[in-house]
């Protein structure tokens, strides 16, 4: 990922594989549900807008390419074990380059070097600890988010590297980058002593006297997020509720007796608030996740769909940003949208511009850019170098 | 351990980003933590704001010192902003205008997360601060970006989570989705926040152009998505919450230890390692992934049970031994004193005015020559008036004193 930030930003981003490629393009699930090495949607999601190179680092002919290949980059990205740069012999010619490590704990401390995958850096972050109902364990988002996060520091710190005169290391680890991602709770037990736990669909901290609010609710096709605020815009939610209700049908006698003008959700007691919450269960549970979109956007309500997939695909905002970047993923198969660059630059969206590379499709080209003669090359291909 | 990785004992080299002036306008954290981290390698942050408007991590949201809420007692504040400089101006004051944008024209980078259109209504505006100062960097973080049917629609960073479909894949199947805890995507656009800034930074020492940059904190929280709609889009299949299950992993799950609320975290990947873990618990199951993920539920009972009169970190420990993933679900109580974390020197100690000793954050990435910075906290309102607005603006201490007066540092 970090080097997808990169690429998109502009960057030639070369990605080097062992010859065959690497295991990650096995990943599933595949484009068309058809297992090969270029239809792995994770491992697409994360490569495209790269050239791609095979060069194998078993081998000491290997290891001089790569040599050649690096003296020519500004940063080199890897994720090997703390360590393993150093015993390839690759460390040394690399000293005139930012090299990013991205690595499950970091380069050193006492879990240098120990496995861990996406769960287990989530866990050992904090950040498992606050997903979950009480009661129940503890749960992690189905898309694996700590190769994002880390890969997004990890470009973060290229990035800043890039500023300074003297090349350095940048030593991005998992379970760091996803302990920065559930504020408030760090500062609350480090400021009040207070533990916060999972809560399942529910909020905490808008409570002077510890009620929580729900947050999520079922509605005819799914789950929407809303919930019962004070503040200049909940007020305008809440009176803005009670009227579309009116318009629906009738308002639950709980509702009709708020003067929104007065409205402070921060002192309710959690049995004030159910009562509340119970009123306005049914209401939600009648509209589908669409019919609550246009409202709330038309009303100024706070409350958005809990989107899925096709919802996104769908959302009116995104389409007139043209946010959607069609790419097809490889050779043969149909467009599909990827998201567009993160950011608009003087207007300008930065471009899927170009599809994952097959396993060593840039090899002539790119090595050629380095250097290496057609004659090398064909003698590095016979070994297996490439 | 490498050695170039390891931190140096003293710092040797300015901060990377030293030089770089910084002025930020926000609230909460979408725009100021972009701040933050600027600011902790070195670039010199001024933060403007009101004492009239302020920063809701200022007046809203708790904890406070003690309970007591007030500006100066706000740790949230303090703990998000740390390294940066304060400066106060009233906006609403022609003179305010004019000095922001005074302040500005000796900038690099402006920041600023305000509903759009905001900052153009006060004169501050991209177009404006760059026809005075072409090289300027202007970054504008929002909910949904400055342009688009539905670009003033109020919203906060907890319900746009739920919008860009992080929420739908979190929870167990039998039950509704649940929340991320937090406003989850704010901090993924404060990375793509302070990225955006960088590159442009790094454009502008190319081709001397500045940049006005549009951040929609929707656009870049889809960019973590990217796979989930690939999969709708290819194969029409909508990705949805699955418990803690994974698509090779089995097992892949959490499950509960002796005492209260303890949960360890392990997933087994190849053969070899099941093979392993077979061997060290004496669980039993299907000789393959694929067999065991086909029986997931008989397989984490079998574990729960095992773990269930076990000590968390002694079974973390016996796994790892082994080779195999595992980790301890750390309670936010825990991560203070997380050996790994604390060798990262990722929650320094500061002692602010007010709160008293307190933590920060550090970027949870580290620079072996130019390390990041975190010896001072959150600034408190106005700290920093007199440098900014004496020893950068250049005004003079009566003309100051008449300002004051006048409520344009309000």
């Amino acid at each position: 990922m970090c080097g997808r930030i990169l690429a998109d930003l502009g960057a030639d981003v070369v990605k080097v594989e062992p010859p065959g490629g690497e295991p990650d393009r096995l990943q599933p699930p595949f484009v068309g549900d058809v297992s090969n090495n270029e239809r792995s949607i994770p491992w697409l999601a994360a490569n495209v807008n790269k050239r791609g190179v095979t060069c194998d680092l078993g081998s000491s002919h290997g290891r001089a390419l790569f040599a050649r290949l690096a003296g020519t980059a500004r940063v080199v990205v890897e994720s090997f074990a703390p360590g393993r740069l150093r015993e390839l012999g690759l460390e040394e010619g690399l000293r005139d380059t930012i090299v990013v490590s991205i690595t499950p704990y970091g380069q050193d401390g006492p879990l240098a070097g120990v496995g861990g995958s996406d769960l287990e850096v989530t866990a050992a972050s904090g950040s498992l600890w606050l997903a979950g109902e009480e009661g129940r364990a503890p749960v992690r988002t189905t898309q694996p988010q700590s190769p994002y996060w880390s890969g997004m520091y990890g470009a973060l710190g290229a990035l800043i590297a890039l500023q300074s005169p003297v090349a350095q290391r940048v030593d991005a680890s998992a379970q760091a980058a996803m302990a920065t991602v559930h504020p408030p709770a760090p500062v609350w037990w480090d400021i009040a002593r207070e533990e916060h736990r999972r809560t399942g669909p529910f909020l905490l901290g808008r409570s002077n006297v510890g009620s929580r609010f729900r947050n999520l609710w079922a509605c005819a096709d799914g789950f929407v997020s809303f919930a019962i605020q004070g503040g200049p815009i909940g007020r305008h939610t809440g009176r803005m509720l009670a009227e579309w209700m009116a318009e629906r049908g009738t308002v639950p006698s709980v509702i009709a007796a708020i003067d929104w003008d007065q409205f402070d959700n921060t002192t309710l007691a959690q049995a004030e608030v159910d009562d509340l919450e119970a009123a306005i269960a049914p209401f939600l549970r009648s509209l589908t996740k669409a019919e609550f979109f246009d409202e709330v956007v038309r009303r100024k309500m706070l409350g958005y769909p809990v989107s899925d997939a096709s919802d996104s695909l769908a959302d009116p905002q995104l389409r007139a940003r043209d946010f959607w970047r069609m790419l097809s993923p490889a050779d043969g198969l149909p467009p599909l949208p990827f998201p567009g660059g993160f950011a608009l630059f003087d207007g300008e969206r930065p471009a899927v511009r170009r599809r994952a590379p097959r396993i060593g499709e840039h090899n002539a080209e790119i090595f050629s850019e380095a250097g290496v003669g057609p004659e090398e090359l064909a003698r590095l291909r016979a070994e297996g170098v490439v | 351990m490498t050695e170039i990785a390891t931190r140096p004992a003293a710092r040797t080299h300015p901060g990377a980003l030293s030089g770089m002036r910084v002025v930020e306008m926000g609230f909460a954290a979408a725009g100021p933590l972009v701040g933050k981290y600027l600011a902790n390698f070195g670039a010199e942050v001024i933060r403007l704001e009101s004492r009239v408007a302020a920063d809701v991590f200022r007046t809203t949201y708790p904890p406070f010192k003690d309970g007591i809420v007030a500006p100066d007692r706000a740790a949230m504040f303090a703990f998000y902003n740390d390294g940066k400089r304060s400066a106060t101006l009233n906006l609403k004051h022609a003179k305010g205008v004019a000095l922001a944008r005074a302040l500005i024209g000796t900038a690099d980078v402006f920041v600023e997360s305000f509903t759009p259109g905001t900052v153009a209504r006060l004169g501050l505006g991209a177009e404006t601060l760059r026809a005075d100062h072409p090289g300027l960097i202007v970054l504008s973080s929002c909910n949904q970006g400055q342009t688009g049917p539905h670009a003033f629609h109020p919203g906060y960073g907890s319900q746009l989570s739920a919008l860009a479909g992080f929420v739908q894949l979190l929870g167990e199947p039998d039950s509704t989705p649940v929340l991320l805890y937090g406003p989850y995507i704010d901090y993924v656009a404060v990375g793509y926040g302070a990225i955006a800034v960088l590159a442009a930074i790094e454009r502008r020492t190319r081709t001397g152009a500045g940049c006005t940059i549009d951040l929609s904190q929707y656009e870049a929280g889809l960019q973590f998505l990217t796979p989930t709609i690939l999969e709708f889009a290819a194969n029409g299949r909508i990705p949805g919450r699955a418990g803690n299950a994974d698509a090779i992993a089995a097992p892949h799950g959490v499950y509960r230890c002796a005492g209260p609320d303890r949960w360890i975290a392990l997933s087994v990947w190849t053969e070899e390692e099941w093979r392993v873990f077979r061997e060290l618990t004496g669980i039993v199951g299907a000789p393959t992934a694929a067999g065991r993920r086909n029986a997931r539920r008989g397989l984490d009972e079998r574990i729960g049970a095992w773990t269930a009169t076990r000590d968390r970190d002694e079974v973390v420990r016996l796994l790892r031994r082994t080779g195999l993933r595992a980790a301890p679900v750390l309670a936010i109580s825990e991560l203070f004193t997380d050996p790994q974390l604390a060798h990262r020197g990722m929650w320094p100690t500061v002692t602010h005015p007010t709160i008293g000793e307190m933590h920060l954050m550090a970027p949870p990435f580290r620079l072996s020559a130019t390390p990041s910075r975190q010896d001072r906290p959150g600034p408190t309102v106005g700290a920093d008036n007199d440098h900014v607005f004496g020893e950068i603006l250049g005004l003079s201490l009566d003309e100051r004193r008449r300002l004051e007066r006048d409520g344009v540092f309000e």
